[in-house]
Parts: structure tokens; sequence; C-alpha cells
């Protein structure tokens, strides 16, 4: 507290004169300069041999960075990057609470789960995924060893798109249910049972207020995955499903026998697409941050809803509840 | 019952009894820590356990509202039979959602307050209401508004627990258990995570609940609350209610040697 003039206590003397604030030498640090000098002179090497080097053929970079086929690439390269990690999400969310579930079938099932999508390749599962259709020429949903309900071709509906997301977002979920699993038991006891005593039911309690809280060590690693993801899109040739970002700018590299400048061109975008996702991932920590990493100075708009809620103004100080 | 128990049990409420611990036993494993326990709370009555560290009184205050399941006697509230429901004689686990439903009558204050870190004060408080009473935002903020006000932190609405001290986040944490109009209260040493000169705040608002009629049960080391505002003191040791009656009368004339040289040393 540094109010004016505290009454009678002080207001004979005079107010304490300003003291003289210190003015020292700083430590100097002389090993941080040569650092610094080593490091101008490493970086300049470089940027000179990206700038003379005539075999990275930057005018070749230039055309066919915003080359329509490599565009499209991208779009496609996103599209399995978004759509295999929302897949991932969901089932490691669905996961993650089966694991901590009082039925035990939903627990071994979980676990089994897991087991089997991060115990083998992603690469073989892409495989697996694009020969769906021999393995199983018709889907077809029935009683067990009963009668069919309906039908339809494999072929029809697991194109190599399909069989792509799947398999990205099926390996990925079991990464993913681990990190989820970890946020979860980040989460204080404590919460759940101030949750439960308020009469709150469990899968209320998971939604509102285990996860938000568990998301705050879950979305680091999350965001990671998700660029890890933007590059394991490049497997899907795999399946093979070959419209992607890598398998695009490959196949203008041996057509035009011109791979460095084309792989600079994939590493361009693929690095363009990562610095966005982070800046998303900093939003998004931000938000689940609210309360414990980024506490804003608290807003004043309480005093109005007071007033709201009473016909007299309140007249409560902060000391002393009175009931 | 094998229990030693006081007969100079003065009842200074005459409510209709509100809670009936009959007989509680509780097993953790082997490990048996509520050993016959036997106690009623009338409707108003603030009652305040006492005894040293591991006795059992946090485990006996979870058993009411089902945080912990007893392993055997009854627990009743009003006449809802805890945690159970009795099928000509044998008794059968109630489903989550009944569960839950009794636990809204009884609201909870823990020691180390267990606000939602994620929620600023304001938020807390109508959680539930909005949730699980499926009350409207604006009644749930406008009854939490007064809630605030009553526990002296209206305009601490919109901040965060963490920019809230110890004291007042405990008094959030009561304004939260009310806010579901519970019928009971149950204080599990709500003050012993606190700073000495935070403790008055939080005594304070629970004196004035307790004058307000609210029917509470306290496990708490404040000897001079129980004093002041307790109607019963129940001594627990090892599992067991060594003595139980009026708080001046025991603290003034405890039966028992344990009850004595508990007093002793806290008084
Ligand atoms: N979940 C549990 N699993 C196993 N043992 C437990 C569990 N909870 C409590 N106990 C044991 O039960 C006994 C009573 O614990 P309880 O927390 O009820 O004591 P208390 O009287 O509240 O003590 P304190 O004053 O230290 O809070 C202790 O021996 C404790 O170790
Ligand atoms: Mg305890």
């Amino acid at each position: 507290m540094s109010g004016p003039a505290l009454s009678g206590t002080r207001s004979d003397k005079a107010a304490p004169a300003r003291p003289e604030l210190i003015d020292a030498v700083p430590v100097r640090h002389p090993g941080r300069w040569a650092g610094a000098v080593i490091i101008f002179i490493v970086a300049a090497l470089l940027v000179q041999s990206l700038v003379t080097n005539q075999n990275f053929r930057w005018d070749t970079v230039g055309t066919y960075l915003l080359d329509v086929l490599v565009i499209q690439g991208i779009g496609w390269t996103l599209l399995l990057t978004v759509l295999s990690m929302v897949i991932a999400i969901v089932l490691a969310i669905l996961l993650a609470f089966m694991r901590q579930s009082d039925n035990p079938l939903f627990r071994y099932v979980s676990w089994v789960w897991v087991w089997f999508f991060r115990g083998t390749p992603v690469y073989t599962q892409l495989v697996f995924w694009g020969l769906i259709a021999v393995l199983y020429p018709k889907i077809a949903l029935g009683v067990p060893f009963g009668p069919e309900l309906f039908s339809f071709s494999t072929q029809d509906v697991i194109n190599a798109f399909i069989a792509a997301v799947l398999g990205l977002g099926l390996n990925e979920s079991a990464y993913l249910a681990e990190i989820f699993r970890a946020g979860l038991k980040s989460v204080d006891t404590g919460q759940m049972e101030a949750a439960e005593a308020l009469g709150m039911r469990k899968s209320k309690i998971m939604w509102r207020i285990i996860l938000p809280q568990a998301m705050r060590v879950i979305v680091p690693p999350t965001g990671n995955e998700t660029i890890g993801m933007l590059k394991t899109t490049s497997l899907v040739l795999a399946v093979p499903f070959t419209l992607d970002l890598t398998f695009v700018t490959n196949g203008i590299a041996n057509r035009s026998y011109l791979p460095i400048p084309l792989l600079i061109v994939a590493a361009i975008w693929y690095l363009v697409i990562t610095s966005v996702l982070m800046v998303g991932q900093y939003f998004i920590e931000r938000h689940y941050g609210k309360g414990v990493d980024n506490l804003i100075p608290a807003p004043v708009k309480a005093t109005q809803a007071v007033t709201a809620a009473h016909t007299t103004p309140a007249t409560t100080a902060d000391e002393g509840g009175h009931v | 019952m094998s229990t030693p128990m006081n007969e100079t049990v003065a009842a200074v409420k005459t409510g209709e009894p509100l809670v009936r611990i009959e007989d509680v036993h509780k097993f953790f494993g082997t490990h048996h820590v509520l050993r016959g326990i036997d106690m009623t709370v009338r409707e108003g009555e603030v009652s305040v356990i006492i005894g040293p560290s591991g006795s059992g009184k946090s485990t006996l205050l979870r058993c009411v509202n089902m945080l912990e399941t007893i392993s055997a006697g009854r627990i009743r509230v009003r006449d809802d039979l805890i945690g159970f429901r009795d099928v000509n004689g044998r008794l059968h686990h109630l489903p989550a959602k009944d569960i839950a439903a009794q636990r809204r009558e009884i609201g909870m204050v823990f020691q180390r307050f267990n606000l939602f870190p994620h929620r600023t004060a304001l938020q807390n408080i109508i959680e539930a209401p909005t949730q699980v009473k499926r009350q409207s935002k604006a009644a749930a903020r406008a009854k939490a508004m007064e809630l605030l006000d009553r526990v002296g932190l209206a305009e601490k609405a919109d901040y965060y627990p963490a920019q809230l001290s110890g004291g007042q986040q405990q008094r959030v944490a009561i304004a939260r258990a009310l806010a579901m109009e519970p019928e009971l209260m149950l204080f599990d040493e709500p003050t012993s995570a606190l700073d000495p000169e935070l403790v008055g705040d939080v005594l304070n608002v629970m004196k004035d609940l307790a004058q307000s009629g609210m029917t509470m049960i306290v496990v708490t080391h404040e000897i001079g609350f129980a004093r002041e505002v307790g109607d019963t003191l129940t001594f627990m040791d090892a599992g067991v209610v060594v003595e139980s009656g009026d708080p001046r009368e025991v603290m003034a004339n405890p039966q028992h040697a344990r009850t004595r040289e508990f007093l002793s040393r806290v008084l």
C-alpha cells in the first residue's frame, strides 16, 4: 500500500527524499561477443553459398514455387493433415476417456488399440488400407453370422484419399491417445472431487472441468504431432495416393531432371505451413492457459453486475465476509 | 456397539435429525479406518469434529457425500440412504445419476479449496447451477453475485483463482457450494491451508452461515470456532467416536483420557 499521507502517523514529517538509485557497471560478457562473431561469420558463409552456388537453380525454384500443380499438392497435403488430425484427435479423446473408465472392457479395448496402431509402422498401415478392397471387396452391415442389412462395394467407398486419411488418422490416434491420457492424469484429483461434490456427472466433468485443464499439457505435444503429420503425409504414396506436395514435386523433378530446386520448393512450403501452424498453436495455448499461464490483470466489470444483482449498491469491502 | 460414548449429549438444537450415521465402517483394503461410527446431526445444527491426524475425520465426511463408499452401516440424509437403495433388505448400489442427485443436496468445502483454475470466481460459482440444475445464465449470475457479496468478494467476481489469496479462494469455494442451495454443508479443515491472518475471514463466513440456520458438519482444528459456533463437539480417535457433546462441556470437562490428552495439546 502506498497511499497518500497516512493520517496521524507521519503527517508531521516531509515526504522521504527520493533515494539515490544504484547505477552499477554491468558484468561484461566477452564470450557472448566471441560467440556472436562466429555465428555471424557462419551465417554469412551460408548465405553467400546459397546466393552464389548455381546448382541451387533459384530461377527454377521461382518458376515452380507457385506452379498450379504445386499449389494443388499443397491443398491435398493440407487436407490430408487436417482430416487425419481431426480423426486422430476425436479418437484420442475417446480412447483416453475409455482408458480412465470404470468399465474394464473399455480400458482393454483402448489399450489394445494403442498397442496395435502404435506397434506397426505407419507405412505398413497405409499399404494395408490401400489393399483393403482386395481384402474386403464388399462392406456389409448386418447381424454377425446372420442376415445382412445393407452392403456396398469397398472400392466405391474407400478410394485412395479415404484410405490415406484413415491410415494416417488411425495410426496417429494411438500416439495422441497417450498424449491425452498424460494430460488428463496431470489434472489434480481434487478437481474431479470438487465437481463430483457439486453433483456433476462424470461425462460433464470430463468435458467441462478436466479436459480444458488437461489441454494446457496436451496442446504443445499435439502441435508437435500436427507438424509431424504434415510431413508424414508424404508417405501416402504407399496407398498409393499421388497428389500430395512431396509426390507432385518429385514428379516434376523427375520429368525436368532438376531434383534440387524442387526439393527446395517443397521445403519452403512445408516451412511456411509449419510456421502458420505454430502461430495457430500459440493462440490455442493462450486460450487454454487462461487463469493459469496468462493472468491478465482482472477486469472490473464485476461491479456493474453487483448493482444489477442488488437493488441497493454493494458496500462490501474485501475483508471480512458477512452473511 | 463397543465404542465408548459419552452420555452427556446436550442437544441444543431441537430440529429433526437430518444426518444419521449408523454404525459406519470403512476399510481401505485391509486397513480398518472407520470402526463403527454413530452420529446424528439435526437440522440447523453445527456439528464439529476434532481428532488427531489419521483418525478418520476426512474419511467420514467423504462417506457422507459418497466420495468414499462405506463398507458397513448406513448413512441417511433426510430420508435418503446415501449411495444405496434398499430393495427388500438387500442393498443395491445407486447408479451414478442418483448419486449425483444426492450430492446436489450436500455442499462440500475442501482443505485445498479445489476451485476450477480455468474459471473466474463467478464462473466457478455458476458452473453447477447452469450445468446441473439448468438455471439460466442470467439467473445463476445474479445469484452468484449475491453469494459473492455475502462472502465479501463481490468485486473479485472476474478474478481467476490464481489471482486470489487462499482465504479469498476458500470463500469463493464456500459460495460455489452454496450456489447449489444444499441442505447440508460439509467442511473438511477449511482453514488449515491458510495463513493465520486469513483464517478469520473464512471462519466469519462460516459463523454467519451457521447463524443463518445451515446444517453443517465441520472438521477443524479451530477450537475457538468449535466453542463459539459449534452445537456439538465430537472427538474421534482411531476410527471411533470417543466422546461427543456440548462443546463447552466437553472442553471444560472431558470424560476420557484420550480427549483430555488431545485437548491439552490443542487448547
Ligand atoms: N484412499 C485411501 N486409501 C487408503 N487409505 C486411506 C485412504 N484415505 C485415507 N486413508 C487412511 O485412512 C486413515 C484416516 O484418514 P483420514 O484422511 O480420514 O484422517 P483425518 O482424520 O482426516 O486426518 P487429518 O487430520 O490428517 O486430515 C489414514 O490412516 C489414512 O492413511
Ligand atoms: Mg483430513
